[in-house]
């Protein structure tokens, strides 16, 4: 058959019918072509790739469109970190196009990423041919049974008939109830060029075997409310499900309806405004000394769209003795799966959200304000001990003056990504975000290399926006590569490198827990950084100082259409403060050093 | 407790794969697994054997319906059901064992259906510890090989496991 034009095949130009056809003609496309025509139905902006044998048909028809935009990747990793990013800071399902075998492995370690934080994905990953699957072809990995444990769900399509409808079921499942990946396995032959089929793509599509929750029970909101108005010392608990959920405002009208404290999970940072007096900063590992007394002393938590991670929980045991526990969530398989819930209301969390504003409003009910200030009395008590302190005398720069100069200079208008480690709580504890879908890092899996590949998403979909990507030595040299993507597509990223030459999380932890024997966390022979920087085509920094920070980092925004990398060299010393250790309660932290003599809880 | 759940699942190349994927990742029991289609061509109808405590079960049953593959579900051991299992068993029938083994197989209301001068396979059915008792039964050193279907079940009455 001949090959058809680009601009015929866009369903509202329908390819002239080559014989007598009934009905309007739908147009007839290869598999290939129906892979790339599904994508703009669905509306995908960018398309994370990095081209191989098993898709050269795709990546064919991809040459032929411009709708939709394919973004060059140096390694799969990058591509999928890149996807995610873009779907953390705008919502949208991330899409990403990788070869079979090698393509899809180095898929993998984002793909479970983007299933551990419940992040929307299509990762479409290319196969051998159907007639020699499970030969040991060349590049032929078990696609599917490898992806399996961390997808939300994945297909293999065996036929070009069961193309587009797989794709659009694959957009609507990592879209819809709790996000995640999934993952379409397409195999070289169902994609044929010279095989045309006619093309519809369905708008809506409905699966008996999946609906997720669309309200939570009107009753069980009720009686959540009413535990809620008759108690004395209440918390709100709010994670990544908040974002996820789009229910930042809900949240924060019922928040300052009740007066109640808030605090959230790294994941969760920024659906409450951070500056706001009502919040307690994060809790959990290495949250903050009031939010972590606050969840020891409550009489009523309130869940919403967290996981009870053990992250968050410390001990299962010591975790919130004296609660009534409502848990909000969509996923009800999140319900009392490590703690055991009271109240337990599965649904949207906007939804739910909003229709407990209306019940507290219909009833006109009012919390218990004389406890309630009692409360917050002693939550105020709790702050006083100041657990974020730190040397500000220092004559190294420390890593927390740094993060709050990047807030300063900023003005807190910034998409911060974040790579794993004790710069990822340095930025967590010390840049307030009062928005959500700014602070976008790898909090499930715990994913170094995260930070540069996810910027270069967050920055192809709001290109005028500061996006700045902190991150440490050691995580940065895990995805280094991309800065040469940052390079071709010109993407203004900032690198905020706090610099201390070990891998600082792990050294902290060998420091209390193996008697200081630093066991290979030591990064030696690094590389220069302003050098490698520049060697990418980039502006390349480095700062010692901690008088010079701020000018730097002002002179590194200031540079808007450049990316920027600031190689910040800071204390090698430096703890994250407060810390629970594992297998401890919240009442048990571990404060900063110059007042662990202090008595408490 | 032992729980026998019963699941109407997409018939669907990878959904076994889940299933037990599911298992083996989250660390539950599977005593035993058993599926085959149905009258509906799309649907294949397993039912599987597990065992903890209710906290336990109850995360089974929320995470086997989270996935995409399953339709329904349903905990037979919740209410009245039926139980049964299929076993066929080789007997070594040498002529001094003949009679008691054919005893046996009476009293135990299963059937002998094939016969060698030498061995007897056995069909039985009923609840699987009509099964155990059996085995238990039969006179040390004579079994050749114990094949058995796991269990599988149905929900009295009216009401069913459909769509």
């Amino acid at each position: 058959m001949d090959q058809v034009k680009p601009d015929q095949l866009t369903p509202e130009q329908p390819r002239p019918a080559a014989g007598p056809r009934p009905e309007t003609a739908a147009p007839e496309l290869s598999g290939a072509e129906i892979t790339v025509q599904a994508l703009i139905d669905e509306g995908v902006e960018f398309v994370f790739g990095y081209p191989g044998g098993a898709v050269l048909h795709i990546y064919d028809a991809l040459f032929k469109r411009d709708e939709v935009k394919h973004i060059l990747v140096r390694h799969e990793q990058g591509a999928t970190h890149a996807a995610d990013g873009y779907a953390r800071a705008t919502g949208k399902v991330g899409v990403c196009l990788v070869t079979s075998g090698p393509g899809a492995t180095n898929a993998v370690t984002g793909i479970a990423t983007a299933h551990m934080d419940s992040i929307p994905m299509v990762v479409i990953t290319g196969q051998v041919p159907t007639p020699v699957i499970g030969s040991d072809a060349f590049q032929e990995v078990d696609t599917v049974g490898i992806t399996r444990p961390c997808v939300k769900h994945n297909f293999l399509v065996k036929r070009v008939e069961d193309l587009a409808e797989t794709i659009k079921k694959a957009f609507f499942i990592a879209s819809s109830g709790r996000p995640g990946p999934v993952v379409v396995d397409i195999p070289k032959d169902v994609t044929d060029p010279n095989v045309k089929i006619p093309y519809r793509y369905p708008a809506e599509i409905a699966m008996r075997s999946y609906s997720p929750a669309q309200r939570g029970h009107q009753g069980q909101i009720k009686k959540a409310v009413e535990k809620m108005l008759a108690a004395k010392r209440p918390v709100v608990y709010t994670g990544g499900g908040v974002v996820l959920g789009d229910a930042s405002e809900a949240l924060t009208a019922l928040v300052r309806e009740l007066g109640f404290p808030i605090t959230s999970t790294l994941m969760g940072l920024g659906a409450y405004p951070m500056t706001d007096q009502q919040f307690l900063g994060m809790l959990g590992m290495h949250g903050t000394y009031e939010a972590n007394m606050a969840m020891h002393e409550t009489d009523c938590l309130i869940a919403i769209g967290a996981r009870f991670d053990d992250r968050v929980t410390g001990k299962i045991e010591h975790f919130c003795p004296h609660a009534e526990i409502i848990h909000v969530d969509v996923d009800p398989s999140s319900i009392s799966k490590t703690v055991k819930v009271h109240v337990p209301i599965v649904g949207p969390v906007q939804t739910v959200l909003q229709d407990m504003l209306a019940v507290v409003k219909d009833t006109g009910g009012r919390p218990d304000r004389d406890a309630l200030t009692a409360w917050w009395q002693q939550i105020d008590d709790w702050k006083g001990i100041d657990c974020l302190r730190y040397d500000r005398t220092s004559p190294v720069i420390k890593p927390q003056f740094a993060v709050e100069t990047l807030y300063k200079v900023t003005n807190g208008e910034l998409f911060l990504t974040s790579d794993v480690g004790q710069h990822q709580m340095f930025a967590a504890q010390f840049y307030p975000f009062d928005k959500p879908r700014r602070w976008i890092n790898s909090g499930g899996l715990g994913t170094m290399g995260f930070g540069l590949p996810a910027a270069m998403g967050v920055q192809l979909a709001f290109p005028e926006a500061p996006v700045a990507c902190i991150s440490g030595e050691a995580s940065i040299l895990m995805c280094i590569q991309e800065m040469a993507t940052c390079k071709q597509y010109d993407l203004p990223v900032k690198v905020v490198l706090l610099n201390n030459g070990y891998m600082g999380m792990v050294r902290q932890w060998q420091e209390f827990f193996y008697e200081s024997r630093y066991a290979h966390s030591y990064v030696d022979a690094l590389p220069d950084f302003v050098q490698l920087a520049e060697s990418f085509g980039h502006v390349g920094m480095r700062v010692e100082k901690p008088d010079e920070l701020e000018a730097a980092m002002t002179e590194a925004f200031a540079m808007k259409d450049r990316f920027v990398f600031l190689d910040v060299i800071v204390d090698p010393a430096e703890n994250v403060y407060p810390m629970i250790a594992a297998g401890k309660g919240h009442h048990e932290m571990e404060l900063p050093p110059t007042m662990s003599e202090r008595e408490l809880a | 407790m032992r729980h026998i759940l019963s699941m109407l699942v997409e018939n669907e190349s990878g959904a076994l794969s889940r299933i037990a994927g599911l298992f083996s990742a989250r660390g539950y029991n599977i005593e035993s697994l058993t599926v085959a289609p149905t009258d509906e061509p799309t649907l294949s109808r397993m039912t599987l054997v597990t065992s903890g405590n209710d906290d336990i079960v109850e995360q089974i049953k929320k995470q086997l319906n989270k996935l995409i593959d399953v339709v329904k579900l349903q905990d037979l051991s919740e209410g009245e059901h039926i139980e049964r299992e299929m076993m066929l068993i080789k007997l070594k029938a040498a002529r001094p064992d003949r009679e008691e083994l054919k005893r046996l197989t009476d009293i135990f209301r299963a059937k002998i259906i094939d016969v060698t001068d030498v061995s007897y396979v056995v069909e039985l059915t009923g609840a699987s510890k009509k099964l155990d008792a059996f085995i238990e039964s039969v006179p040390e050193g004579l079994i050749t090989e114990v094949v058995r279907s796991g269990p599988t079940g149905i929900l009295r009455g009216e009401k069913g496991l459909t769509l």
